[in-house]
């Protein structure tokens, strides 16, 4: 009750402080027009500008590929970095430079350095893709740095005396982290995987920049073909709906997770 | 011992100490965790058939023993031969040799996300490369034998304590090992669960199993054992028949050890 209250409230000054503004009136027209905003969601080629509804699918398909890809990838190199013995080494020292590398350069970079530079090499197949195959490269380098942690920490977290009741059993090291290693970890980091997720369906809109056309990019060519940022708000609300039932799934995952925890997990 | 523990070559030459009739033979072992000298120099021999208690105060090197026995833990210093051959010398197989070799940890250690056939029957399928409906005809056979017939369905969690520890005890057996590690096995074990999981030992001894037992109880070494092991600072400070050991020890240090169990009303 006392929360409802509140609630509208705290909305309520909100919505006055955006009305009462002495630039309202404009910046309802330009970011809120519901004519624009239609204009912008079914788009009119002819004019200059696309759908943004239309764009939003290649944001899902360029999300889903990078996903299955950064899923695979990272699992590589958080194997790869978890393993031990000298002949490994090659590689895990290869990983860690690989992981600290893309964490510590902007998404953006990687995009652009992809999206220009290999067309530029003048490779016969690798130099003649689309803008969406560079961007979606991009990400998937970029975010597997990333979600490999999140695979290592998952790793970790399952206790030494697995991996010895496993060892002990005469199962090869490959064998135990198939069976008995990897499916208790990946329980753990549903969670926070799903929440990389999140940022990574957003992060598509950055594959714009190479013309792509993209949810961000079709609002994009609608401001400036008609000089309304109604489009962006378009926009704004599709990456919503794409992202909040991500976002309470992962809730609902991660209050079910506390749930078997509070109820008594096996030691 | 069937087939070679070696996966290369060089291991046809018989080991010049270890004999076949012999179980196990440790020589010199040696074994520090950083400054921590954990094991100081282990002589011991276990002929087949034979059931051995290692005693003595936490910390003394028990469990260190036999996980190295089952090289769990890499030595530093000394030999290990399993049946006459030595599991210590290079270029041995250790997926191979823990085939032949059954641990069971104090804490069970059983794969929490697997049921119980499925942790029975994971080594043999895995390793020996046994059919699943062979391993799970087996399985059931040794869950029946130890009164666990109808837990094969049920998660670990779901079990007691003794049930746990009796499903250890199964998994380990269903590889059909040569020696039997038993690491504290009722140590984590209410009291009133302890005998449920003694009385599976003492069946395992009558039926002519090789074991090392690492134990907190001496009632049940003085029953069970043929020989009796006190350990104190990672060596052996005497080994006896457990009559003479329990009633007439000849070591100032077991004397000691002994007085405090006596004093703590635990013999």
């Amino acid at each position: 009750m006392l929360s409802t209250a509140s609630t509208v409230v705290v909305l309520g000054a909100l919505a006055a402080l955006f009305l009462l503004a002495p630039g309202s009136s404009e910046v309802r027209h330009t970011f809120f027009s519901p004519h624009d905003m239609w204009q912008a969601l079914i788009g009119d080629p002819r004019q200059g500008y696309y759908s943004v509804g239309e764009a939003l699918w290649l944001n899902i398909r360029m999300f889903l590929a990078a996903e299955v890809l950064i899923l695979a990838l990272a699992l590589l190199i958080a194997v790869i970095r978890q393993s031990a013995g000298p002949v490994m080494f090659p590689l895990r020292m290869i990983s860690t430079i690989y992981v600290d590398f893309f964490r510590g350069i902007p998404l953006i970079l990687v995009i652009f350095v992809l999206g220009f530079g290999v067309p530029a090499l003048s490779l016969r197949f690798l130099s003649s893709q689309s803008a969406a195959v560079y961007g979606v490269a991009a990400l998937v380098l970029s975010y597997s740095a990333y979600v490999s942690e999140v695979y290592r920490a998952g790793l970790n977290s399952v206790h030494q005396s697995q991996v010895a009741a496993a060892r002990s059993l005469g199962l090869s090291h490959w064998t135990s982290l198939r069976h008995v290693i990897l499916p208790q970890a990946v329980r753990t980091i549903i969670p926070p995987l799903l929440n990389d997720f999140i940022s990574l369906q957003k992060d598509t809109a950055l594959v714009g920049i190479l013309g792509a056309i993209e949810a961000n990019k079709a609002a994009e060519l609608y401001s400036d073909t008609v000089f309304n940022y109604s489009g962006y708000t378009v926009a704004a609300i599709a990456f919503l709906i794409l992202t909040i039932p991500l976002a309470r799934f992962t809730d609902h995952l991660i209050a079910k997770d506390r749930r078997l925890r509070l109820a008594g997990a096996p030691t | 011992m069937t087939g070679q523990l070696a996966g290369t070559g060089g291991a046809d030459e018989v080991p010049p100490a270890g004999h076949p009739s012999e179980a196990v033979r440790i020589e010199g072992l040696r074994k520090s965790f950083g400054a921590n000298q954990v094991l100081t120099g282990i002589d011991l021999s276990l002929a087949a058939h034979e059931v051995i208690c290692l005693i003595g105060a936490s910390g003394s090197g028990k469990s260190t023993l036999l996980r190295c026995v089952n090289l769990l833990e890499p030595i530093d210093e000394g030999r290990i031969w399993l049946s006459g051959q030595e599991i210590t010398a290079p270029g041995v197989d250790e997926n191979l040799v823990r085939r032949h070799i059954g641990i069971v940890f104090q804490a069970f250690n059983l794969f929490p996300h697997m049921t119980v056939l499925r942790n029975v029957t994971l080594a043999p399928v895995k390793v020996l490369g046994t059919s699943r409906p062979d391993a799970e005809e087996e399985a059931r056979e040794l869950l029946r034998r130890f009164g666990l017939r109808d837990k094969e369905a049920d998660f670990p969690d779901r079990l007691s304590g003794g049930q746990q520890q009796r499903v250890a005890i199964v998994r380990a057996l269903a590889m059909r090992p040569q020696i039997m590690l038993l690491d504290e096995v009722t140590s984590a074990l209410d009291p009133e669960l302890v005998a449920e999981v003694l009385d599976v030992i003492r069946e395992l001894a009558a039926g002519g199993m090789t074991m090392l037992i690492a134990t907190h109880e001496m009632g049940f070494a003085r029953d069970i054992a043929r020989r009796v092991c006190f350990l104190e600072e990672g060596q052996i400070v005497e080994d006896a028949p457990p009559a003479e050991l329990f009633t007439n020890p000849r070591d100032e240090r077991t004397k000691r050890f002994l007085r405090r169990i006596v004093d703590a009303g635990r013999l």
